[in-house]
C-alpha cells in the first residue's frame, strides 16, 4: 500500500504515507539544525554549572559563581547609595539656605526632584505642579502652609489630614449642611468673599448684601481666615484676598465651599520616602515657587 | 429549506431528542445558577446560559418533526459544524479585534472610556484578549481540527450531536467570559479570567472535544497519523491540563461569581505562567501548527519538506515549552533557580520551533511562483516566516539580562503581537480563503483581489503595530533605568508615558488596518457562499473509506 516516489523538484524520496493528497518527502534533519541544536543545549547546560537551577531535595545546586537574586538585588541598592551619597549627605545634613545658596547642588536637586516629583506628586499636583481644582498650585508664590522648605518638609512629612498621628489638621466646615448659617447668610458672605478679589463687585446693588456678609465674616470665618480674610498659614487657612484658589474663585464654587465645607488630603510621606528624598523634594518644590512670582 | 432545517434535518429523530434534552438540562443549570444567585452578579449568566440553552432547544423543538435524513451518513464527511465554526471564528475576529483597536486608542486617548464602569481599560482589555485568542482562535482551531482530523483519516466525525456540542458549548463559555469582563467579574488571570462556573462548564466541553477527536482518530482509515493531528491532539490534550491545573479554586458560595484560587503565593504567580506560556504554546502554536501542516502542502500542492524535522520540532516543542513559563517570572519572588531554568529551556525550544517554520517554508520549494501569484498561499507564507521571528524573540526575551529591559514594557506586546497577528491570524486567514471554497465547493473565493487587499492590509498593520512597540518598549526599558550622574533615576514614570504617546496613535492605527482587513475577509468569505457558483472540475477530497464488516 506504501508507495515510495521521487519528487521531481528535490529529487528526495517520499515516504510513501499520503492523506488526502499531502504527501512527505523523507529529507534527512539538515546538518545545520542539529549543530544549532547542540549549541543551545551546551549554552543552557553552561548556564546550569554557573548559576543556581536544578532542584535537588529541600535545595537546589548553587552554580559555580555563587550568584544569588537576593543578594544581586542588596548589591545593587547598596552600591546605588554608594553613588548618591556625595549629593545627599549634604542634603540631609546641611541646612536648607546653604543648600538653596549652592547653584551646583541646586542643579542636581533640580533633577533628582523632578523624578520624585514626577513619581510621587504629579497624579494630583500635575506633571508642570500648577495643580487642578482641589489641588493647590505649587509653582506660585501662594502657600496655604507656608512656602519655605521647611514648613514644605513638615507638610511632606506629616500630610494634611492623613494618618499620621502629627497630621496637619485642616477643616472648613460645612456651614450650610450642617445648619450653621442660613441660606441668605451664605448667599451674603459668598458676595463679600467674592469682593475681597474682585473689588468691582461692590455696586449700590450688592453693597448691602455685601456689608452683611462682612458681618457674617467677622462672626465665623474670621477666627480662621483672619480679620482682613488673607488667610492664616500656620492653620493652613487659605488667603481669599488674591486670585490664587484651590477649589475655584467663582461665586458659585465659594457658595459650594461654605455649604458643603472642605477637608483635603494630602498624604503623610514620612514612612514612604528617605530623609533625603523628602528634604530633596522640599527643595525642589520651593524652587518651583522662587521660579514664578 | 433553510440552513438550520438543513443542518438539523441532518440528525435523526432520536438525535434530536437527545440533543433536546442537553439544552433543557444546560438550561435548567442556568436557571438554578440564577436562582441561587439572585443577589449576586452571578444571576446575569444564569439568564444567559437559560437563554442561550433555550434558544437552541427552542430551534430543535420546532423541527423536532423534520424527516429523517435519507441515505448512509456515514459514508459523507460531516460539515455543516465546520461551516457554523468559520463563521463564528470570523465573527468573533470583528468583535475582538474590534475591542482591541479601541483599547490601543484608549491609551492614547483616555477619554474614550467615556466615564462608563463597564468601559474602563481593565474590563475591555480581557475581552480584546478573549475575543481574538479564544472567540477566533479557538473557534478556527475547532473548525478546522474538524475538517482535517476528518480528511486526513477518511473518516466522518464520530458523533452527530458532540462536535455541535463541542463548538456550541464552548462559545457559551467564550460568551460568559467576555459577558463577565464587562460587569467586573474576573478571576484577575491572565488569559484565564473567566470564573468558576465558566471554567466548570469549559471543562465539560473540552473533555468531549477530546473524546470525540481520539473517537474519529481511531476511526481511521489510513495507517498512519498525520503530523496535523498529532498538533492537534496536543492541543486538546495539554488545553484541558492547563485549564484544570490553573483553574482550581474555591467558590464564595454557589450563589456568587467570585472565586479564590487554592494556589497560594509565588506558587499561583507560577502555576499561572505555566498555564500562560503553555497557553500560548498549545493554543497558538501547537494547534496553528495543525492547521500550518494541512492548508499549507495542500494549497503548494507540494510534499512536506521533511518527515524526521516534523518528529524532531513536534517532540521538541511538546518537551521544552513545558519548562519555560517562568521566564515570565524572571526578577520576582519566585527561587532563582526556577527562573533558570525557565531561561535555559526557552532557548533551547529555539531550534525545534525554527524546525517547524523552516519545515514549512522549505515545503514551499518548487511552488515559489503559487506564492507570488496566489495571496491565500502568501498568508500561510508571511506565517510561517512571523513564526520564525517570534519565537525567535521569545527566546531572546527570555535571557534574563535581555527580560530586565523588556520585562513591563510595550516590547512584550509587540512580541505577542508578532505572533498573534503575523502568526496566528495570518495562518487562520490562509487556512480559511483555502477551505471556505472546498467547503461550500464553490469554484473559488468570490473575489482574488480581495484576498489580495486582505493580505497588505494585515501586513501593513502588524509590521506598524510591532515597529511601534518595539520602540515604544525598548525606550521605555531605557528610560526606566537611565541615572544621571548623580546616580538619580533620570525619568519619571509619567515622563516615559509622554514619550509613548506616538506609539500608541501608531499602534491603534496599525490594529485599525489589521481589522478593516478581517472584514474584508469577511465580506469575500459571505460572497463566496451566495455569489460564486458551484464547483464543477474541482478535484475532490478523497472519500469516506468504507467501514470495516461488523462495525
Amino acid at each position: 500500500m506504501e508507495v515510495k516516489e521521487r519528487d521531481p523538484v528535490t529529487g528526495r524520496q517520499t515516504t510513501g504515507h499520503e492523506w488526502n493528497g499531502i504527501k512527505e518527502l523523507d529529507t534527512p534533519v539538515p546538518r545545520g539544525v542539529l549543530i544549532f541544536l547542540i549549541v543551545t543545549h551546551i549554552w543552557a547546560i553552561a548556564w546550569w554549572f554557573l548559576v543556581p537551577s536544578w532542584p535537588i531535595g529541600t535545595t537546589y545546586t548553587k552554580g559555580f559563581l555563587g550568584v544569588d537574586q537576593h543578594t544581586t538585588v542588596e548589591q545593587s541598592i547598596v552600591q546605588g547609595q554608594a553613588e548618591r551619597a556625595p549629593w545627599t549627605e549634604r542634603v540631609v545634613a546641611e541646612p536648607y539656605e546653604t543648600i538653596l545658596a549652592d547653584t551646583a547642588l541646586m542643579q542636581t536637586v533640580r533633577s533628582a526632584g523632578g523624578q520624585l516629583f514626577g513619581d510621587n506628586c504629579a497624579a494630583c499636583h500635575g506633571r508642570d505642579a500648577s495643580g487642578r481644582a482641589g489641588y493647590p498650585d505649587l509653582t506660585d508664590d501662594d502657600w496655604l502652609w507656608g512656602g519655605e522648605p521647611e514648613t514644605i518638609e513638615q507638610t511632606l512629612r506629616l500630610g494634611i489630614n492623613a494618618a499620621h498621628p502629627d497630621s496637619r489638621i485642616a477643616q472648613m466646615p460645612a456651614f450650610g449642611r450642617d445648619q450653621m448659617l442660613e441660606r441668605t447668610q451664605i448667599h451674603d458672605v459668598a458676595a463679600f468673599v467674592f469682593s475681597l478679589s474682585n473689588p468691582d463687585y461692590s455696586t449700590e446693588e450688592t453693597v448691602d448684601r455685601i456689608a452683611s456678609g462682612r458681618e457674617v465674616f467677622a462672626a465665623s470665618c474670621a477666627a480662621c481666615h483672619g480679620d482682613a480674610g488673607e488667610g492664616i498659614a500656620d492653620i493652613g487657612a487659605p488667603n481669599l484676598t488674591d486670585d490664587r484658589w484651590v477649589y475655584g474663585g467663582d461665586m458659585e464654587t465659594i457658595i459650594a465651599s461654605v455649604h458643603g465645607g472642605r477637608q483635603g488630603h494630602m498624604p503623610t510621606w514620612d514612612e514612604r520616602m528617605t530623609d533625603a528624598e523628602i528634604r530633596t523634594l522640599s527643595l525642589y518644590v520651593h524652587d518651583l515657587g522662587m521660579r514664578r512670582p | 429549506m433553510n440552513v438550520t432545517d438543513r443542518m438539523i434535518g441532518q440528525l435523526t429523530s432520536g438525535e434530536r431528542e437527545a440533543a433536546l434534552v442537553i439544552c433543557g438540562v444546560t438550561a435548567l443549570a442556568g436557571a438554578a445558577l440564577g436562582l441561587v444567585g439572585r443577589h449576586d452578579v452571578v444571576a446575569w449568566h444564569g439568564l444567559l446560559i437559560l437563554l442561550f440553552a433555550g434558544g437552541f432547544g427552542f430551534l430543535l423543538m420546532t423541527r423536532i418533526g423534520l424527516p429523517e435524513p435519507t441515505g448512509d451518513r456515514g459514508t459523507s464527511y460531516y460539515d455543516d459544524p465546520i461551516k457554523a465554526g468559520i463563521t463564528l471564528a470570523m465573527a468573533w475576529a470583528v468583535f475582538g479585534m474590534f475591542m482591541g483597536v479601541w483599547v490601543a486608542a484608549q491609551l492614547a486617548w483616555p477619554d474614550l472610556a467615556f466615564d462608563g464602569g463597564w468601559s474602563t481599560f481593565g474590563r475591555l482589555r480581557p475581552t480584546h484578549t478573549t475575543g481574538v485568542i479564544f472567540g477566533f482562535g479557538g473557534n478556527a482551531l475547532i473548525a478546522t481540527s474538524f475538517h482535517v482530523v476528518q480528511r486526513t483519516s477518511r473518516a466522518r466525525l464520530a458523533g452527530q450531536i458532540s462536535p455541535w456540542f463541542v463548538l456550541l458549548g464552548y462559545n457559551l463559555f467564550c460568551l460568559l467570559a467576555v459577558s463577565g469582563y464587562l460587569l467586573g467579574v474576573t478571576q484577575s488571570k491572565e488569559y484565564a479570567e473567566a470564573e468558576w462556573y465558566a471554567d466548570l462548564w469549559l471543562v465539560i466541553v473540552w473533555v468531549t472535544y477530546f473524546i470525540l477527536y481520539l473517537r474519529t482518530l481511531a476511526r481511521r482509515r489510513e495507517p498512519h497519523i498525520y503530523v496535523a493531528n498529532w498538533y492537534f491532539m496536543a492541543f486538546i490534550v495539554v488545553v484541558a491540563i492547563l485549564h484544570i491545573v490553573n483553574n482550581l479554586a474555591l467558590p464564595v458560595s454557589w450563589g456568587h461569581a467570585k472565586s479564590y484560587t487554592i494556589w497560594p503565593g509565588v506558587q499561583d504567580a507560577m502555576v499561572q505562567w505555566w498555564y500562560g506560556h503553555n497557553a500560548v504554546a498549545f493554543f497558538l502554536t501547537a494547534g496553528f501548527l495543525g492547521m500550518l501542516y494541512y492548508y499549507l502542502p495542500v494549497r503548494a500542492e507540494r510534499p512536506i519538506f521533511s518527515y524526521r524535522l516534523s518528529i524532531l520540532s513536534f517532540w521538541g516543542i511538546t518537551f521544552f515549552y513545558m519548562w519555560a513559563g517562568s521566564h515570565h517570572l524572571h526578577y520576582t519572588a519566585l527561587p532563582h533557580w526556577v527562573q533558570t531554568l525557565g531561561m535555559t529551556f526557552s532557548v533551547m525550544l529555539l531550534v525545534p520551533s525554527w524546525a517547524s517554520a523552516g519545515n514549512a517554508l522549505l515545503t514551499l520549494n518548487g511552488a515559489w511562483h503559487r506564492v507570488r501569484d496566489d495571496a491565500t498561499l502568501r498568508f500561510m507564507m508571511a506565517a510561517a516566516v512571523f513564526y520564525g521571528i517570534s519565537t525567535f524573540e521569545g527566546s531572546f526575551l527570555a535571557i534574563r539580562p535581555v527580560n530586565a529591559l523588556s520585562h513591563y514594557t510595550d516590547w512584550t506586546v509587540g512580541h505577542v503581537h508578532a505572533g498573534a497577528l503575523g502568526w496566528v491570524a495570518l495562518i487562520t486567514f490562509g487556512s480559511f480563503y483555502t477551505l471556505v471554497p472546498r467547503l461550500w465547493k464553490r469554484e473559488r473565493m468570490y473575489s482574488a483581489a480581495l484576498v489580495e487587499v486582505h493580505f497588505w492590509l494585515s501586513i501593513a498593520g502588524t509590521l506598524i503595530y510591532v515597529f511601534a512597540m518595539w520602540n515604544s518598549g525598548i525606550i521605555q526599558g531605557l528610560m526606566w533605568r537611565t541615572y544621571t550622574e548623580d546616580g538619580a533615576l533620570a525619568y519619571s514614570f509619567v515622563d516615559s508615558l509622554v514619550a509613548m504617546y506616538p506609539y500608541y496613535i501608531a499602534r491603534a492605527f496599525g490594529g485599525l488596518l489589521f481589522l478593516i482587513g478581517a472584514i474584508v475577509g469577511c465580506y469575500n468569505m459571505w460572497m463566496t457562499v451566495r455569489a460564486v457558483p458551484e464547483a464543477t472540475r474541482r478535484a475532490a477530497d478523497e472519500p469516506v473509506a468504507a467501514a470495516v464488516p461488523g462495525e
